[in-house]
């Protein structure tokens, strides 16, 4: 198989081709996806690969809509499957993401994130889409968004994508920025075997005790591909254990409940963060995406100048890492949140600071990346005031 | 008849769901009587069958019947379709829409599994109205028909589904309607049969929201037009243009042997596996 000459191949990748490597190796063998800016390349490497798998299906559909629908019924069917987007097409798969929640169908979302609204920015770095992956669909529901830094993480953050979709039976969606998306940097191909890769739990009692949408203990039931006798029905309708509709209150706020509690239960497993030298920091940043890479450089710089500063890289961005972003706000005297948007974690880590640390905002919106040397500026500025 | 009646009540999840939500005399129960007699007649088994529906009272079908059920989102029953025939093509897809839900919102996805020519049998139960939301236009409204949005008469086009279909790219396309059950049960047999995307439109009546604001005194009444009006495509096309107002042409109106894109997908991979030598 070329997949074992190419174990340890080292590549000079863009995080979006680092994303189809990470796809592969968690098992993605299914992708349906409609071309933009800057994501694109995802769709283009993933037409090359699929072919060559013995399963794998490569389809570019008519729209955002339509690649949602075919991922979610390859997903009923067994596989595990990605789809690529920018901006406006996130937009419009909102409402099967919506439909993915109440049905609990796994799969995984990149998003090359654009600046907007509407058509926006396609060509430069944004992080315009982080509350619209947390509430962009109609109605209430936990969802799982992680973010990457480098080429790297990418591929690795891709994995995880796919392996917290499959243990928690919920899409998730992975935010990378232009700049890590276009990037290219020197990754060594993992050992797939370094990797743990989860698949959704089948169910193995008889045909007739299956409960499609039962209370476990997890909060996650198990989940049969299509086809092999284990019969149920699925729909975007709140519906009962046995996936069929109702508007019984009770019933209703048993699905609510679970659907919150198979993500809030597993908080400490989903919730990823780096802390960098923030033991001892007066100062910490708060980042993610490319912007955490300038950050790492500005608080190495800032520590050069004396200043005790740290970094606190967010993977996760939802759930939002509340507890450890409080304790960092607890013990440090400023929070500095730098974003290629107007403030859309800022208005997290305000929400979690509660008035502990005083909180700077660093808001970039025209389509430039922050860079270390401004982010010094500015960790500096918070210092001396 | 009981016979009938027996199998069809050894395909429904008769304990959980019923009484069902049709208005008395709604067509729609006549296709799902006709689609189950098929699927028995072909002998497929409950588990390879996927019944996948949009939103509509036509989507609603999709909860009665035991098979794989997926009730979808609003005109994206066939996206749905598309994604699980590509994962699994050892599954029988049967899509199952409203003419609002396939014409209207889903229009374009349509369109694109006609010219994908993905393997599936597709039906569009067409009542020329939206029933679930009340009884507003649809893309198959006649002109000049009264509906909750139409209060003056509708002014548009309708679409034929049938040339609509056909021309983007089809393989195989027919008509009945639920007055000619003899008729939709052929149909839909070869529809499950035949590779490639399967169109068969059925006009059915829906009295509660169409038939009472255009002057069909009773549900009878609308059966009975159905009867009257329809007439096989080949008679239809041997009448002059002005005789073919408000008739219904029933039939077959496209028959071609193509492969599904699933067929032609796993063709493509094999081909590029025995390039790569790994055969
Ligand atoms: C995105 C979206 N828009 C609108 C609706 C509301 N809606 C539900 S059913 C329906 C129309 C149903 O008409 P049709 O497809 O003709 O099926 P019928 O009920 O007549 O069988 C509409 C507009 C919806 N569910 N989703
Ligand atoms: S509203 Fe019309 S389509 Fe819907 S169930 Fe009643 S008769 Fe049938």
């Amino acid at each position: 198989m070329s997949s074992r000459k190419k174990k340890h191949k080292e590549l000079f990748a863009q995080g979006n081709e680092a994303v189809v490597e990470g796809a592969l190796l968690a098992g993605c063998d299914f992708f349906a996806g409609y071309p933009i800016t800057p994501s694109t390349e995802i769709a283009e490497e993933m037409s090359r690969r699929l072919p060559l798998l013995e399963n794998g299906v490569f389809l570019q559909m008519e729209d955002e809509i339509a690649s949602m629908g075919a991922i979610i019924g390859a997903s009923l069917a067994g596989r595990k499957v990605l789809t690529a987007t920018s901006g406006p097409g996130f937009s419009l798969m909102q409402e099967h993401i919506g439909y993915a929640c109440m049905a609990e169908v796994p799969l995984v979302i990149v998003n090359v994130m654009r600046g907007g609204p509407s058509t926006g920015l396609p060509t430069n770095p944004a992080q315009g889409d982080v509350q619209q992956a947390r509430w962009g669909t109609h109605g209430d529901h936990p969802i799982i968004v992680l973010s990457a830094v480098n080429v790297r993480e990418c591929l690795e953050m891709t994995v995880t994508a796919f392996n917290f979709a499959e243990k928690y039976r919920t899409p998730v969606i992975l935010l990378i920025d232009e700049v890590t998306a276009h990037t290219r940097e020197k990754i060594t191909l993992p050992d797939p075997s370094t990797f743990q890769i989860f698949s959704r739990v089948a169910p193995s009692m008889p045909f007739d005790w299956y409960t499609p949408f039962e209370e476990t203990m997890k909060g996650v039931p198990c989940m049969p591909p299509m086809g092999t006798g284990y019969r149920f029905h699925t729909t975007g309708l709140t519906h009962d254990s046995q996936g069929f509709p109702t508007s019984k209150p009770q019933e209703v706020e048993g699905l609510m409940n679970r659907l919150f509690r198979k993500i809030d239960q597993h908080y400490y497993d989903i919730q990823m963060v780096d802390e960098i030298q923030c033991e001892d920091a007066e100062i910490a940043i708060v980042a993610y995406g490319s912007v955490a890479r300038s950050a790492e450089l500005a608080v190495e710089l800032a520590r050069e100048q004396g200043v005790r500063a740290g970094l606190v890289k967010l993977k996760t961005l939802f759930p939002f890492p509340r507890r450890i972003v409080e304790r960092v706000a607890r013990q440090s005297k400023t929070l500095v949140v730098p974003e290629m948007n107007m403030g859309q974690i800022s208005r997290e880590v305000k929400r979690v600071n509660n008035g502990m640390a005083r909180v700077v905002t660093m808001n970039r919106v025209d389509g430039q990346i922050i860079t270390p040397s401004e982010l010094l500026k500015t960790v500096l500025g918070s210092v001396s005031r | 008849m009981a016979e009938i009646t027996h199998i069809i009540h050894e395909y429904l999840r008769h304990n959980k769901k019923f009484p069902h939500v049709y208005c008395p005399g709604c067509g729609h129960g006549i296709v799902l009587g006709s689609l189950i007699r098929c699927v028995h007649g072909l002998g497929l088994s409950k588990d390879e069958v996927v019944l996948v529906a949009g939103i509509g009272c036509s989507g609603r079908m999709a909860v009665y019947v035991d098979f794989n059920t997926i009730h979808t989102t609003h005109g994206r029953a066939l996206t749905f379709a598309t994604g699980i025939k590509m994962a699994n093509p050892r599954l029988k897809v049967i899509v199952v829409m409203g003419d609002g839900d396939a014409l209207a919102i889903g229009g374009n996805h349509l369109i694109h599994a006609a010219r994908r020519n993905i393997g599936l049998t597709a039906l569009i139960l067409n009542n020329n109205i939206y029933g679930m939301t009340g009884g507003q236009k649809s893309p198959t409204s006649p002109e000049g028909t009264v509906s909750a949005t139409t209060p003056y008469g509708q002014l548009e086009q309708a679409f034929d589904v049938i040339d609509l279909v056909r021309a983007a790219g089809a393989p195989f396309v027919a008509r009945s309607t639920v007055m000619h059950a003899h008729l939709l049960d052929k149909l839909l047999v070869k529809g499950l049969t035949n590779p490639g995307f399967n169109l068969i439109e059925v006009m059915t009546p829906c009295h509660t929201q169409y038939g009472r604001k255009n002057k069909f005194k009773t549900v009878v009444d609308m059966y009975k037009w159905y009867r009257k009006q329809a007439l096989s495509v080949e008679k239809y096309n041997a009448l002059p243009p002005d005789k073919q107002r408000d008739r219904i042409p029933i039939g077959v109106f496209q028959d071609k042997q193509i492969p599904g894109l699933e067929e032609r997908y796993a063709a493509m991979r094999n081909q590029l596996r025995e390039a790569r030598g790994e055969q």
